[in-house]
């Protein structure tokens, strides 16, 4: 639209991103500390992409290399199909927010916006009118005129993205923006961010280690895990059909089966489990006899003697001893035990209506086929 | 304060007796401290005061010592010598030492290293200092010797006993000065400000000027005041190294105690303290110094 303006030769307004075997070791001497090892990840244009995984996993190293502040050890990082490894990070053309906002305490609201415009050679008169209009778009017009200190946390970091977004980056990268604030603040931003991504049309790169601030606000979730991208889906990709072990108890809560393969029809797992059949979804193939863990989540299993209007009672069942039950309000938890010693959660919608399970009481649960995923 | 907690205190300030008897805890403290205080007292403030007093009762009250400098060749030649000597000694320790404190600050392991090489003067007396000045800038001193052999020059030059050689060692001397406040408020920047403004398009030179260098100016002026300062009152090295006609007030005053001149030293006295309280009185009310003697106190 103006000098501000890029230049970007993908498709829309929003940059792609290609990472290929990313590596990062910081220590040279020993090849097993790879804090980023091997991962790969196309990012399209236009993206909520969230990174996603404990500290120590990797994602905002992964960040950090995207923007260009640490250099990677091996691999390629592309952007709109252009390899940026060799470019500082001020020729990048990549908006930034970092946790701590990094605000620059000297400088008025107003100037700390106009920084990258400034740094553009955009004329004063232009630069006061995009700073007005960034400032309108993270809803802080007439706060130009005070510094940072004067400021609240979740203003400075209305700031700090009015700031990353003033030069119409292509991308905008972000290291837990939310991390510092409270949570009803951090719920606020959490949609603002959303109806920024919206407005603005750019690519995200978002960065956290909150499952929930992932699951709301993001097309799709990479889960990192010690350097490694553990899967990478939409939202109910991950949570509905979790890959692996990680993925399924990192992400909500989730329970674990060991199980027996006994046979496998089309799509679907047939492993014994506590001495019951049970069905799982199964990608791939494993053979008869193979020890295997099965997933579920608590709230997708229900106590077989409830009422099933309308529906079929689940293929699913188990038998079980209730050792602890939980009034939490809007539901029920039970603690419940197979007969092999498994512990398995229940969550159960609290109801007036519905018969309270006392601790040692034996019951049968029953759950769907297309709830139970084989990891 | 909530509403439950308000009788309680009310009660407590009712209870408080109207004169609290001597608590001798709270005299503790002082107690400590009052042997030296004595000695600071006895030996040093009242023989100040004492000093100062005689550039205005020395014969009679009189403020004709004053009266006198504003028509004295001697000592206004002597006053511009000083101003200029320190100040020409502060933006030279100011063009060195602000690089020295930046590769302090980046330095990771050699930092400690770094502080050792510029502190290692600082635990030598400024007398032997000056001494070895003395003799590197000698006729036949290293800095000749070198420049001879590099076949710079044809002849030994005069450099000791000179305004230069008066330079040179007191930007040498006080370096530490200037070079520790500006890495101590350059250590204080988050370095993710210099991040973000390289991710926000600024060139590392841009960034030193529009972020680091002036996120560091509360060190710039802490050192630069405390090596002018310093710089004022210097008498060792100038009176050694320097030029027998180039006398700083310092100098002066030495002169004139010598000739037993009480009077006339004592008032030279007076101007030198009360030039360096100026100074830092009118420094204090700039905007951000204020924050350097926070800054240097912590």
């Amino acid at each position: 639209m103006s000098s501000a303006g890029t230049n970007g030769a993908g498709s829309g307004k929003g940059a792609s991103v290609t990472l290929s075997n990313l590596e990062k070791t910081y220590d040279r001497a020993s090849a097993a500390a790879k804090a980023v090892d091997g991962v790969s990840l196309d990012i399209r244009s236009g993206e909520f992409l969230t990174m996603l995984g404990p500290s120590g996993s990797g994602k905002t190293t992964t960040l950090m290399m995207i923007a260009g502040f640490e250099t990677p050890t091996a691999g390629d990082i592309a952007i709109d199909g252009k390899s940026v490894v060799a470019m500082p990070p001020y020729r990048r053309n990549i908006g930034m927010v970092f946790q701590n906002y990094a605000l620059f305490p000297h400088l008025t609201v107003e100037e700390n916006v106009g920084f990258p415009l400034k740094q553009r050679g955009v004329p004063k008169a232009e630069r006061a009118r995009l700073v007005a209009e960034a400032l309108e778009l993270v809803h802080l017009p007439g706060y130009g005129a005070r510094y940072p200190r004067q400021l609240s946390g979740g203003q400075q970091q209305r700031v700090a993205v009015a700031r990353a977004v003033v030069f119409k980056p292509r991308l905008l990268l972000m290291d837990e923006p939310l991390g510092a604030l409270d949570k009803q603040l951090r719920e606020n931003l959490q949609l603002e961010m959303r109806r920024l991504h919206a407005d603005l049309g750019i690519t995200f790169i978002y960065v956290t280690h909150d499952q929930e601030e992932a699951l709301t606000m993001s097309d799709r979730i990479a889960v990192m895990n010690d350097g490694k991208v553990a899967q990478v889906g939409t939202p109910e990709d991950l949570y509905d059909r979790p890959e692996n072990r990680f993925v399924a108890g990192f992400i909500g809560e989730s329970n674990f089966l060991p199980a027996v393969v006994r046979g496998v029809e089309n799509d679907v797992v047939i492993a014994e489990c506590d001495g019951a059949l049970i069905r799982a979804l199964c990608p791939g193939r494993p053979s008869s006899g193979e020890k295997v863990t099965l997933t579920t989540r608590p709230e997708r299993l229900r106590f077989a003697d409830s009422t099933w209007i309308g529906e079929q009672m689940p293929q699913n069942r188990l038998s079980v001893t209730v050792t602890e039950a939980v009034f939490a309000g809007e539901r029920c938890r039970y603690m419940l035990q197979a007969g092999d010693g498994t512990s398995i959660v229940l969550k159960e919608p609290s109801s007036a209506a519905i018969r309270r399970r006392a601790v040692g009481e034996r019951a049968e649960i029953a759950w769907s086929v297309a709830d139970t995923i084989l990891v | 304060m909530s509403e439950i907690a308000q009788p309680a205190s009310l009660a407590l300030a009712v209870s408080r007796p109207r004169s609290p008897p001597f608590d001798w805890r709270r005299a503790v403290p002082f107690l400590l401290a009052a042997p030296l205080l004595l000695y600071m007292v006895v030996l040093y403030a009242l023989p100040v005061v004492a000093m100062l007093l005689r550039s205005v009762n020395d014969p009679t009250w009189t403020l004709a010592n004053y009266a006198t400098l504003l028509d004295d060749v001697v000592f206004q030649k002597t006053f511009w010598i000083t101003i200029n000597t320190s100040v020409t000694v502060t933006l030279g320790c100011l063009i060195l030492g602000y690089p020295v404190a930046m590769g302090l600050v980046r330095a990771r392991s050699m930092a400690p290293f770094i502080l050792v090489i510029i502190l290692l003067p600082f635990w030598t007396s400024v007398l032997v200092r000056s001494y070895a000045w003395m003799v590197l800038l000698g006729r036949h001193g290293l800095v000749n010797e070198a420049l001879l052999a590099l076949g710079m020059i044809d002849r030994p030059i005069r450099i000791l006993n000179t305004p230069l050689a008066t330079q040179i060692a007191m930007i040498h001397i006080l370096l530490p000065y200037m070079i520790l406040p500006i890495a101590n408020a350059l250590r204080q920047i988050d370095p993710s400000l210099i991040r973000a403004a390289s991710g926000l398009g600024s060139t590392p030179f841009m960034t030193f000027r529009q972020v680091i260098l002036p996120l560091s100016m509360s060190g710039v002026a802490a050192g630069t005041l405390l090596t002018f300062v310093l710089a004022l009152g210097f008498y060792i090295t100038p009176a050694m190294v320097g030029g027998p006609r180039d006398i700083t007030l310092s100098m002066l005053i030495a002169q004139q105690v010598d000739q037993l001149n009480w009077a006339y030293a004592a008032t030279l006295s007076a101007v030198l303290l009360a030039t360096a309280l100026a100074i830092l009185a009118v420094a204090r009310k700039l905007p951000g110094v204020g924050n350097a003697f926070k800054t240097s106190m912590r």
